[in-house]
């Protein structure tokens, strides 16, 4: 699912855009937490075709995406990062997007437009 | 053997907003000198986990970082305490003595040790009350 699609499907808005080629690159999978540590833990495979999918919404979710070579970030439940973060966020390669749907409800349009989890 | 590349870096205590910064160099120096991005990616997430439990957990620390001669990496975490009471129970995924705010920055789910171990080539920890050091290694598999 193409990230431009998946900003639509949400009704998202664009909080910082790094690279316009990658609003139409496929994404595979999506993966939600508000615990980094989980997001460390199991994203293993192709994180880069990985979304995102977070309601915490601080410096440590750029951190943790940087490690991982995340590019597509969602922040739900309407969450705005602040000046400090969103210094961070434009020094760093990411596509950046806040919805103001819940993290179930997020989750729920995009699996039912075919974006599955990780694990399929 | 001989280090080819040597960086030293502090780490402070409950600094929440500088977390992840000296991960984020390892990466960067790593990448420059064309480390893949697989094993890459392998190093970052021991390093970042490492730091932030450095942060989180210890009186800050220092963190050196070397490449040797044969190509391995190898970055030591050496922090003067408090140290791990149970060091086995700090290895059992879930298990975790995070304070809140490092939950609210989204971390303490137990899943640090073990999954720095899970990424790593080599993995040694030593704890007493005089501090913890945790030795990583890492390699270009072959």
């Amino acid at each position: 699912m193409q990230a431009r699609e998946i900003a639509a499907a949400l009704h998202a808005e664009p909080l910082h855009i790094w690279n316009e080629h990658l609003l139409t690159k496929d994404y595979t999978a999506a993966f939600a937490t508000d615990l980094m540590s989980d997001a460390l833990a199991m994203i293993q495979t192709s994180p880069e075709d990985t979304v995102l999918i977070t309601g915490l919404c601080n410096s440590q979710v750029l951190r943790t995406a940087e490690m991982l070579d995340i590019e597509l970030i969602i922040f739900v439940r309407g969450k705005m990062l602040g000046e400090e973060a969103m210094e961070i966020a434009r020094e760093m390669g990411f596509n950046i997007y806040r919805t103001d749907y819940t993290m179930y409800t997020a989750c729920g349009i995009l699996y039912s437009l075919g974006l599955r989890g990780i694990n399929g | 053997m001989a280090s080819l590349l040597h960086k030293e870096y502090e780490v402070v205590r409950d600094d929440y907003s500088r977390a992840g910064k000296v991960s984020s160099d390892i990466k960067r120096t790593l990448s420059a000198v064309g480390i893949s991005p697989a094993v890459l990616r392998r190093i970052a997430v021991a390093s970042y986990e490492s730091e932030i439990n450095m942060i989180i957990h210890a009186w800050g620390g220092k963190i050196m970082l070397d490449v040797m001669e044969d190509g391995t990496i190898q970055i030591v975490f050496k922090d003067p305490g408090p140290g791990i009471a149970d060091l086995e129970k700090a290895l059992t995924p879930g298990w975790s003595t995070a304070s809140e705010k490092a939950r609210n920055m989204g971390f303490g789910a137990g899943m640090g040790l073990p999954n720095i171990k899970r990424v790593s080539d080599e993995f040694d920890i030593q704890s007493s009350e005089a501090g913890t050091t945790l030795t990583l290694g890492f390699r270009e598999k072959t």
